[in-house]
């Protein structure tokens, strides 16, 4: 046998230790988008790890990612969201209808471009109020309230041209309302404007969270509201916004979606809110609340863009496709299952190694443990 | 190993249970350095120690819970090895946990059956449960509905479910892990009476609580266990408080006494006929026009029977929980409409009773914890001032003294005590002009509980008024200046530092046990 210098894990600080955990939660992640990226350049060598492809392919996951992240705060502060992909459907179908001109008296309106997004994310933002509101001033579940306004949304979204679709939102120059379609076409240094959108995105939520007071709200009131809500955290406050940045964020990738496309149709984004979920949760976040972060939910968006259209590449059937993700979100909540057992048990160890505590506190982390399990179960 | 002297209790009886050389190490850390310890048939055997002492992990090996890392178990006479709690629960083994592991979701009958219903060939047979539950309540005294569901009951009541539950299954040997923590007086003493009756059964107890008078009055044996180690072994008969808690912490103690030498400042909080509806029956009142003055400096204690109306006042004045009349006045202002946020920056913070559920975040670290209530006072520009929230988790850190090994701990690997202090120094870094503390001491031990005492008394002395509730009679007579006592939602009288333990529980409606 030989003998490897085992890390001194018990001997490590509290800091290092939990920095540790951290990296193996995003690892895992990462890992996987590896092992898919390998896998696949192996099964298809010509088509798949071209820099061609991988941008295409990050432009799909950028509508997904954007998604996930307005998903990841609501998740993060124990709610959850599914009517995102109805209001990606029906922010599409306002800047499409509002691409075609708006008829006032006898004149018709034809808003500039900017005009057009400002005013479809602002409906994303008015279902995000909604829900907010059901959820944190009327006690509504957030599945059920969410639920509804999945419904009502793609049922508004349809209603505004009986199904059908915005088919040309190139705009006319005559009108001066062109360039809709820059977001969903256009690049900067090659790379698509989805892709930066979703970068811009990424940062900005994550300072949200890492360095602003409201971000320490979403993680706290998600973590134990009824704590958070002693310590003098406007809880329904935070609750509120979260809601409306989500529908924000959805807002977004159906513009993207609908310039990308440059048509709008009521049904796009139907079933999103599920993939949005997906993500959030092979990205290491747990449903409870309280734990996930940015890094994490990226790659978990990247893992099942890069996996859906690999195997469209190797040709593989549309239901195994389904198969295939499946499997996978399967195994990362199995992994979350297995990772917050470990830190727990890191949280044991660490119990009693602190230089200056006289008692060991390891039967308190115990019953703590039981605490934790009842609060994940 | 000097446990070796001691190992052998004076005037052993028939021991049931013994645990040999037991060592349980958690990671590096080792929480139970060669045990010793044994159960008589029959009698009560407390277990003394303070929080981390490894109490309740002996107590989890005992009840399988946990397995040792070396050392035996022996069962009369004849060595054992504990799978889990099933296995030890049909050897007659039963334990109650400190933390209620109850289903608030379920009916009291299917939490005392919970994992062993009676069977028919159709199903549950329900009547039959509902029954022995009833039987079984009847016994503790408690009248409790067995289809009441247990999120409805309070913490008291659970806490009886949660005997009921072990006493249901004939335990030749039962474990109580910190049971009284959550009951009043009364409740307690009907407790010991189904003690004694267990005793007189042949039941094997082993007790462990920090309620040390009670303990000392109900126990054969005291067993004192400090960093892991078993220090001391003695018939309770030869013994008395001071001795255990010489043991237990290594040196004098006591709770402290009101501060003084100052003057109190004008009335910081002003609580004007008061009413508060019950939740369950709103046209009770569980706090009835109710005033009580608290100036600037002053520390008031709360006490009163569970169910006088202590927790509702606090948290109604806190603002958790709306008034139904009355004014809540914070120097001068009226603070009754206020939100609880508002609340707190206008210098009113509550320190609940429920740490785990009300106290804590536990998916944040020591320092976030320390820092959330206060963490809106960092921002600069848009982002919060890392520095400066460095600071005050080091300042509260030091000022609570939480041992730890930092504010980036997970606030999981504190003990109970260090919990409690970092959710009073949460509270206390908002600077405060009154605190109240419901419960502050529960779950705690002696040493934590004497520090968190001193901690109220230093910041009185510059100013705060302090209003803490207590079902311990021994909690008035410490820092407190005056008394007050609570029953039925009035108070029913009041009391200087110098009042007799037995006129205060007088007051509250206890029967006096002498």
């Amino acid at each position: 046998m030989t003998t490897v210098p085992a890390a001194p894990k018990g001997q490590a600080p509290a800091t290092s230790r939990f920095d540790l955990g951290k990296i193996l939660l995003e690892g895992r992640a990462f890992l996987a988008l590896i092992v898919i990226f390998v896998v696949f350049t192996i099964l298809a060598p010509q088509s798949y790890p071209t820099v061609g492809n991988i941008l295409v392919m990050a432009s799909h996951v950028s509508v997904y990612a954007i998604l996930s992240i307005g998903m990841l705060l609501v998740i993060l502060n124990g709610g959850i969201d599914l009517s995102v992909g109805s209001t990606l459907g029906l922010s599409g179908m306002v800047a499409g209808f509002l691409m075609q001109g708006v008829k006032l008296g006898g004149v018709t309106l034809y808003p500039a471009v900017w005009v057009v997004v400002v005013i479809a994310l602002a409906v994303g933002a008015l279902v995000g109020l909604v829900n907010g509101i059901l959820v944190a001033r009327l006690k509504v579940a957030p599945f059920v309230a969410t639920l509804g306004t999945l419904y009502a949304v793609r049922g508004l979204a349809e209603l505004m041209t009986n199904g059908l679709t915005f088919s040309s939102l190139d705009g006319d120059p005559a009108l001066g309302n062109t360039g809709f379609d820059w977001l969903g076409f256009n690049r900067i240094l090659n790379v698509p404007i989805g892709v930066l959108v979703m970068i811009v995105v990424a940062v900005l939520v994550s300072l949200v969270l890492n360095r602003t007071v409201f971000g320490r709200w979403v993680y706290a009131s998600g973590g134990n509201e009824r704590a958070a809500e002693l310590s003098g955290v406007p809880v329904r406050r935070v609750k509120v916004r979260v809601y409306v940045a989500s529908g924000v964020c959805a807002a977004i990738a159906g513009v993207i979606l609908a310039s990308e496309l440059t048509s709008a149709s009521p049904t796009a984004g139907t079933s999103y809110e599920l993939t949005a979920i997906a993500a959030v949760v092979i990205g290491g976040a747990a449903l409870t609340g309280g734990r996930g972060n940015i890094r994490g939910t990226l790659l978990g968006a990247f893992v099942i863009g890069f996996l859906s259209d690999g195997l469209v590449i190797v040709g593989v059937s549309a239901y195994w496709q389904t198969v295939f993700t499946g499997t996978v979100i399967v195994l990362a909540v199995l992994l979350n299952a297995v990772q917050y057992r470990g830190r727990r048990r890191a949280a044991q160890n660490g119990a009693g190694s602190p230089p200056s505590a006289t008692a060991p506190s390891t039967a308190t982390a115990g019953a703590d443990r039981t605490v934790l399990e009842k609060a994940a179960g | 190993m000097s446990d070796e002297t001691v190992a052998s209790a004076p005037g052993a009886d028939e021991v049931v249970l013994s645990a040999r050389d037991v060592v349980k190490t958690y990671g590096g850390t080792r929480a139970l350095k060669g045990v010793n310890f044994d159960i008589h048939r029959g009698r009560v055997t407390t277990l003394f120690g303070e929080n981390g002492a490894g109490k309740s992990t002996l107590m989890k090996i005992l009840s399988g819970v946990e397995q040792p890392t070396s050392g035996r178990i022996l069962l009369d006479g004849a060595e054992v090895q504990f799978g889990s709690t099933v296995d030890a629960r049909e050897r007659g083994i039963s334990i109650i946990h400190q933390e209620l592991s109850l289903a608030p979701n379920l009916s009291v009958r299917d939490n005392i059956f919970m994992g062993r219903e009676l069977r028919t060939p159709t199903g549950v047979d329900y009547k039959e449960e509902g029954r022995q539950s009833a039987e079984i309540l009847k016994e503790l005294g408690e009248d409790i509905d067995p289809a009441a569901l247990v999120s409805d009951l309070r913490l008291g009541q659970q806490q009886v479910v949660e005997i009921a539950r072990a006493l249901s299954i004939d335990a030749r040997i039962l474990i109580m892990d910190e049971p009284t923590s959550a009951l009043s007086a009364t409740e307690v003493e009907v407790l010991f009476r189904v003690i004694a009756d267990l005793k007189r059964k042949g039941v094997s107890i082993v007790y462990i609580s920090h309620h040390l008078e009670e303990a000392l009055q109900i126990t054969d044996f005291a067993v004192v266990l400090r960093d892991g180690s078993i220090t001391a072994n003695a018939l309770a008969k030869d013994i008395d408080l001071e001795w255990i808690v010489r043991r237990m912490v290594g040196d004098n103690f006591d709770l402290g006494e009101p501060p003084a030498g100052y003057e109190f400042g004008p009335v910081a909080l002003a609580i004007d006929d008061v009413s508060v509806a019950d939740v369950e029956n709103p046209d009770r009142s569980v706090v009835d026009h109710l005033s009580l003055d608290v100036r600037a400096g002053e520390i008031v204690c709360l006490y009163g029977l569970m169910g006088a109306g202590r927790t509702e006042l606090l948290e109604a004045v806190a603002g958790r929980v709306p008034v139904t009349g009355g004014r809540v006045v914070l120097q001068g202002r009226d603070v009754s409409r206020m939100s609880i946020a508002q609340r707190l920056a206008a210098g009113l913070g509550l320190v609940p009773e429920d740490r785990q559920r009300d106290g804590l975040v536990q998916t944040m670290t020591v320092g976030q914890n320390l820092s959330l209530s206060s963490v809106g006072r960092f921002v600069k520009g848009l982002f919060l001032s890392r520095d400066a929230e460095r600071s005050l988790v080091e300042a509260g850190i030091r000022d609570v003294r939480v041992k730890t090994s930092g504010g980036a701990a997970p606030i999981g690997s504190l003990s109970g005590g260090n919990q409690q202090k970092v959710v009073i120094g949460k509270i206390v870094s908002t600077g405060p002009k009154v605190i109240l503390l419901d419960e502050p001491s529960r779950g705690i031990d002696v040493g934590a509980k004497a520090e968190v005492f001193r901690l109220l008394a230093d910041r009185a002395r510059e100013g705060l008024a302090v209003v803490y509730s207590t079902s311990e009679v021994g909690e008035c007579l410490s820092i407190a200046h005056r008394i007050v006592v609570l029953r039925r939602g009035r108070i029913s009288a009041e009391f200087g530092p110098q009042a007799a333990k037995e006129e205060i529980m007088a007051a509250s409606g206890e029967a006096v046990v002498v």
